[in-house]
């Protein structure tokens, strides 16, 4: 175990460098640069801040000069928010963003998994499909419609819940943390649905079920376990993905997390910036990619590693 | 052990569901307050027992800041909290009027080359220091210093050799600013510039703190770390959440301050914006939805506050490629067809008011010439297209096709939208619109090598028509219709040193209107301030550069909070 | 899809192999016993048609503006029955012009990830080994990176086209359609009927012809028809951040983010093409579940 583990870690170092340099040159690709503006600055000053940043220097000279960098942990200053380093704003957005994502992942898995597996036990019947339509709702509406529907009917007409904005309050958290639960609540229930129907299925149940076990039984000791394997290599890059912030949601609600840099960053062209958080996605799902695995060998000792995919 | 992560999930639902705490900030009902009476004393003060008990303005404020150092700043929003932050030589009255700020008087030279200015002996850093000739000197050459990287560098350009300073051929301290004493502080000026005071509002000429600079270097604006001159000081910077500011109680007239606390939100959105005013949770919006203007109209009214602003909103053709080079007549044809009142009506909706011109209205002493087609009705104007369409050597059968460029925006987007539908159904013309991010939007703007027609528009920097005017100069590096007009860069120099305003005026009006009559530029209409305010608040009025600072604002009672004390005195 | 899985099942009794057939006739007969899927299929095909003939039917233009009535209710005295937008474009028709780009959008974004995972999950797993560790070594790269990054960049470096659009989200959307490939192919080259195949001479690129690609018809049905409406979605977060479809055109997602804007002053503007966005990917999404139910070999035993 110990030797697997470490050899993950250590075919984690090329997948990082590939990610870092598709997403470096890509940026610098793009049209624009950090400092253009409506008001346009004297030629001479936009040279005085490219040298200032270093963005005169042919690139590989600058790409070199940034993978020395975070080698050191700096991801460097910001190019938009001049005040502030990317370290600087990681470490005020991630808290943030991760408060939300623990939640919303949470609720997530405790409802997907419950609606999903009463969906299994009335396959193709009216509870079944009353069930599984209105989890699909969490996907068939856009999270930009939800996110004020939830406003207006919460904030606006029924005055229980703050409007927008950011504290560490439970107020202040239910709306964001609920708009970014729906769509993972349907994915939930849905593959929980398939693989415990999957397991219902088989011999191994039909087996316990003949033994004369109360049906009770069998579902939450031999078939919720099995079950739950697709919904844990769901998890790993979902978990990544929702930690990260949603620029949706962020811009609706107000709130300074880190899922918005990834679009604004790229917009602005705060290079920096957006390697930052990039990297910091990379290393998270190589993280939770490795935990489920991990968690998959625990949960079920036969799984070879090699075919241990994730469903679509 | 699974039993145990699962009440710990439980635990962690339940306090993200569990109902709100009773102390927190509970959203009011979306009615809006009706303001007690306000009394004022023999200064001019409110009283104090109109005043609410809790002076903390809550002000909504577009974007985030990239930053808050004043010479690197950039955009209206950061502008709002550097004028509450520091202050200028000068500063404004509520309604626009430029007063003295740190400067309490100044003398001008009978050229009007030199301007020597007395500062406030009572004016003071945040940290107590006194604000001295000397700060100034040093701020200014950090300004004009090219390795600043100054965004408004510019803003000080008619300083003797400020320009040459710029390019790099002159060092920093060649700048014209001498400091004659501790508060006395002089400035000699190559032109002639009657906007200059109006210029020192400006944060790009406001003073830095030299020691915090020297000592935090591009840390000196954090929280701690900034001192500042002006009425408040920062306390608290949460980027994209919130940024706090205090009442500074060295400010060297601190006594008039009444607003205790500032926090300005960012927004992303303006529905979220509009949301949280409903909600209770502002008292100033940076913005207002356009959609929402009916539903405000009949439900907000006394909280909508609409006003001109010192802004065009115009097109611009890019006059160095096909279609646009050497062909006035289909610019004109495309000019005429747009009906202004349709636009403004029914697209922008908030009572802009469509135009022909260039440089809006609101100058106290400027008289723009007025385009003939400007008083024809639009019939006749779409009638004049047409014609102009064909002598252009375009027709139905070979009809023009066009690209109209905007940056993404819904407004602009819902503007292209109406403009091409004219197009086609006046004239014929087959456009292609396209909807480009800003930053590419701006480079294609800049390198006129694909853009055809494209969206500008202009707020001005001072109150000049020159801010508008200067744009088209064949060397100015926004001019990115590309109009190089010899005879027009000689106008904007010869208005550069002209001494007698009205010649001035003159030569200004002269200049628009060849700019006109070249339709270099489709004007559509002048923009609007539009804003939601609560009416508790007071001390603010309407100017057309949007300056307002929170100094002059303060926070009075509500009728209902009036009965409830009464009843709690009892 | 009624007719992609027409022609699975056609392909399948090409194949003249009994476990194939047997296969996709069993599929079949399972989908058509499923209510919802049934429903589903029956929607999606109203749909098509509708947005397709939709316009036809009206008098209005997408692209026009009725100048006299800008934002209306829908009414039928005005002739538009879904109302009209903020600037007075007739709802219905934008609405079915959004839907064809829609669902344009999807299929043609889903098929080219098809082509791509297909491709480099077969040649994987067949080839196993080295190659096959290599292969997927980069998948599990592009798979650390943040997809809607990547999209906006594409985005902004390549400009707005519409057809751009697509390719740039299925270019990046190829992952999970390769690694389900190759996992398939693994289990399936070493299944007793290839190794009879090849027992019996059959070629490498008949094996893949006739035994591996049949087999995994069931898996990738189900992935077009779940990763359709994921595409439809993808492109309505890109009109959120407006860098959507271009005007004149629009889609399902931009009229959903118009409509939002205006959820209280013009409840209309989001209603209708909410409605067709929401009923299109449930419908896609009981289509999908029903497919993978009635295809999933290991349900059958």
């Amino acid at each position: 175990m110990l030797k697997y583990s470490l050899r993950r870690l250590a075919s984690a170092i090329p997948t990082l460098f590939l990610l870092i340099t598709v997403a470096f040159f890509l940026i610098r690709i793009a049209p624009g640069g950090p400092f253009d503006s409506e008001r346009a600055l004297p030629p001479e000053i936009e040279a005085n801040l490219a040298a200032k940043y270093h963005l005169d220097e042919p690139l590989v000279f600058q790409y070199a000069r940034y993978l020395w960098q975070i080698a050191r942990l700096d991801f460097g200053p910001s190019f938009h928010y001049r005040d502030w380093t990317v370290n600087d704003l990681i470490l005020q957005g991630a808290p943030v963003s991760f408060t939300l994502g623990i939640l919303a992942l949470a609720i997530a898995l405790v409802v997907g998994v419950l609606v999903g597996a009463w969906a299994a036990l009335r396959q193709n019947r009216p509870g079944d499909y009353a069930v599984m339509s209105f989890a699909m709702i969490g996907i068939s509406i856009p999270n930009f419609v939800m996110a004020p529907l939830l406003i207006l009917l919460f904030a606006i007409t029924l005055g229980w819940l703050p409007a927008g904005g950011w504290e560490y309050t439970p107020s202040r958290t239910v709306l964001p943390v609920v708009t970014l639960a729906l769509p993972m609540i349907a994915y939930i229930a849905r593959i929980t649905r398939g693989s415990m129907i999957e397991v219902l299925h088989s011999s191994y149940i039909r087996t316990v079920r003949a033994k004369g076990m109360p049906e009770k039984e069998v579902i939450l000791r031999h078939a919720l376990k099995p079950a739950l394997l697709p919904v844990i290599s769901y998890l790993g890059p979902a978990a990544a993905a929702i930690m990260t912030g949603s620029v949706v949601v962020e811009r609706i609600f107000t709130i300074p997390g880190i899922g918005t840099y990834f679009v604004q960053g790229a917009l602005n062209r705060d290079y920096t910036l957006v390697m930052g958080v990039v990297i910091l996605y990379g290393m998270l799902i190589i993280l939770f990619n490795f935990l489920v695995d991990l968690l998959y060998a625990w949960l079920d000792p036969r799984i070879h590693y090699d075919d241990g995919e994730a469903e679509a | 052990m699974k039993r145990g992560a699962l009440s710990l999930l439980l635990a962690t639902l339940l306090a993200a569901c569990g109902a709100p705490a009773p102390d927190e900030d509970a959203p009011r009902p979306p009615r809006l307050p009706v303001p007690m009476e306000v009394a004022f004393d023999d200064d001019g003060r409110p009283l104090p027992e109109v005043l609410a008990d809790e002076q903390v303005l809550y002000r909504g404020n577009g974007e985030e800041p990239q930053t808050l150092d004043p010479h690197l700043g950039e955009g209206v929003p950061t502008a709002n909290i550097l004028r509450d932050l520091f202050e200028g030589l000068t500063t404004t009255a509520p309604d626009g009027r430029i007063v003295p700020g740190a400067a309490i008087h100044w003398d001008i030279s009978r050229d009007g080359l030199t301007y020597t200015f007395f500062l406030d002996p009572d004016g003071r850093w945040s940290n107590g220091e006194p604000v001295t000739a000397h700060d100034f000197v040093w701020s200014w050459r950090r300004v004009v210093d090219p390795t600043t990287g100054a965004a408004y560098g510019r803003m000080l350009a008619p300083v003797v050799n400020a320009e040459a300073i710029f390019s790099g051929e002159l060092s920093p301290e060649e700048l014209g600013v001498t400091a004659l004493s501790d508060t006395s502080f002089q400035v000699q000026l190559d032109d002639p510039t009657p906007y200059f005071l109006g210029l020192l509002t400006h944060p790009t000429t406001y003073p830095v703190f030299r020691p915090a600079l020297e000592e935090h270097g591009s840390m000196h604006v954090r929280p701690g770390n900034l001192v500042s001159n002006g009425a408040y000081r920062l306390t608290d910077w949460q980027v994209r959440s919130r940024i706090v500011l205090e009442r500074n109680e060295h400010f060297r007239d601190a006594d008039n301050v009444i607003i205790e606390r500032v926090v300005f939100y960012p927004f992303e959105d303006e529905n979220t914006e509009f949301n949280r005013f409903r909600a209770g949770d502002l008292h100033w919006t940076y913005q207002v939805p356009s959609a929402q203007f009916s539903w405000l109209k009949s439900n907000m009214d006394e909280a909508l506050k609409i006003s001109p602003w010192f802004g065009t909103y115009f097109f611009s053709f890019n006059l160095t490629r096909e279609p646009f080079e050497d062909s006035l007549a289909l610019r004109q044809a495309l000019n005429l067809a747009v009906d202004r009142e349709i636009i403004t009506e029914r697209v922008t909706r908030f009572g802009e008011m469509p135009t022909f011109n260039l440089v809006p209205p609101g100058l106290p002493d400027y008289e723009p010439y007025e385009p003939e087609h400007a008083a024809w009705t639009q019939a006749e104007r779409e009638d004049e297209a047409r014609r102009l369409y064909r002598q252009a050597g375009y027709s139905e059968s070979q009809p023009l096709t066009v690209e109209l460029r905007y940056n993404t925006s819904e407004n602009h987007r819902k503007i292209a939208v109406a403009i091409a539908a004219m197009w086609k159904q006046t004239l014929g013309v087959r456009t292609r619109l396209i909807n480009e991010e800003f930053r590419v939007f701006l480079q294609n703007r800049a390198q006129r090598r694909v853009t055809q027609a494209f969206r500008a528009g202009w707020i001005g920097d001072y109150m000049d028509a020159f801010t508008f005017l200067e744009l088209f100069h064949s060397g100015h590096g926004r001019n990115d219709a590309g109009y190089s007009n010899p005879r027009f860069d000689r106008l904007l120099e010869r208005i550069a040193s002209e001494r007698i305003p009205a010649k001035r005026r003159n030569l200004m009006v002269e200049a628009e209107r060849m700019l006109l009559d070249d339709q270099v530029v489709l004007p559509v209409f002048y923009y609007m301030i539009r804003r939601l305010i609560d009416p508790r608040l007071q001390g603010w009025d309407e100017n057309i550069m949007d300056y307002h600072l929170t100094r002059h604002m303060y926070l009075v009672k509500s009728q209902a909070e009036e009965v409830h004390d009464g009843e709690s005195e009892e | 899809m009624s007719e992609s899985t027409r022609d699975a099942f056609e392909q399948a009794l090409d194949t003249r192999e009994i476990r194939g057939r047997s296969l996709y006739v069993d599929a079949w007969h399972r989908l058509l016993k499923n209510k919802a899927a049934v429903a589903g299929l029956v929607v999606l095909a109203i749909m098509v048609v509708l947005v397709l003939v939709g316009p036809l039917l009206s008098q209005w233009d997408h692209e026009i503006p009725d100048w006299e009535h800008y934002s209306t209710p829908p009414s039928l005295e005005t002739g538009h029955v879904f109302g009209t937008d903020a600037i007075g474009r007739d709802l219905f028709v934008r609405t079915m012009i959004g839907g064809q780009v829609s669902l344009l959008v999807g299929l043609l974004a889903t098929l080219v990830s098809l082509v791509i995972g297909v491709t480099y999950g077969a040649v994987a797993g067949y080839l196993g080994g080295r190659a096959d560790n290599v292969m997927m070594r980069f998948v599990d790269a592009v798979y650390a990176m943040p997809f809607m990054f990547f999209v906006i960049l594409l985005m902004v470096v390549f400009g707005r086209n519409i057809f751009l659009i697509f390719i740039a989200i299925g270019a990046i959307n190829w992952l999970d359609m390769a690694r389900i490939v190759r996992g398939q192919t693994l289990s399936l080259k070493n299944k007793d009927f290839v190794e009879a195949a090849r027992a019996c001479g059959a070629t490498e690129a008949q094996i893949i012809r006739r035994h591996i690609i049949p087999n995994l018809l069931g898996v990738v049905i189900v992935y077009v028809t779940l990763t359709i409406p994921q595409v439809i979605l993808v492109e309505s977060f890109l009109s959120f951040l407006g860098l959507g479809v271009q005007e004149p055109l629009t889609s399902w997602g931009a009229l959903v983010n118009e409509g939002a804007q205006e959820l209280e002053t013009a409840p209309w503007s989001l209603m209708f093409p909410a409605a067709f966005l929401a009923v299109t990917l449930f419908a896609f999404n009981f289509l999908g579940d029903g497919l993978r139910d009635a295809l999933d070999p290991k349900d059958r035993l």
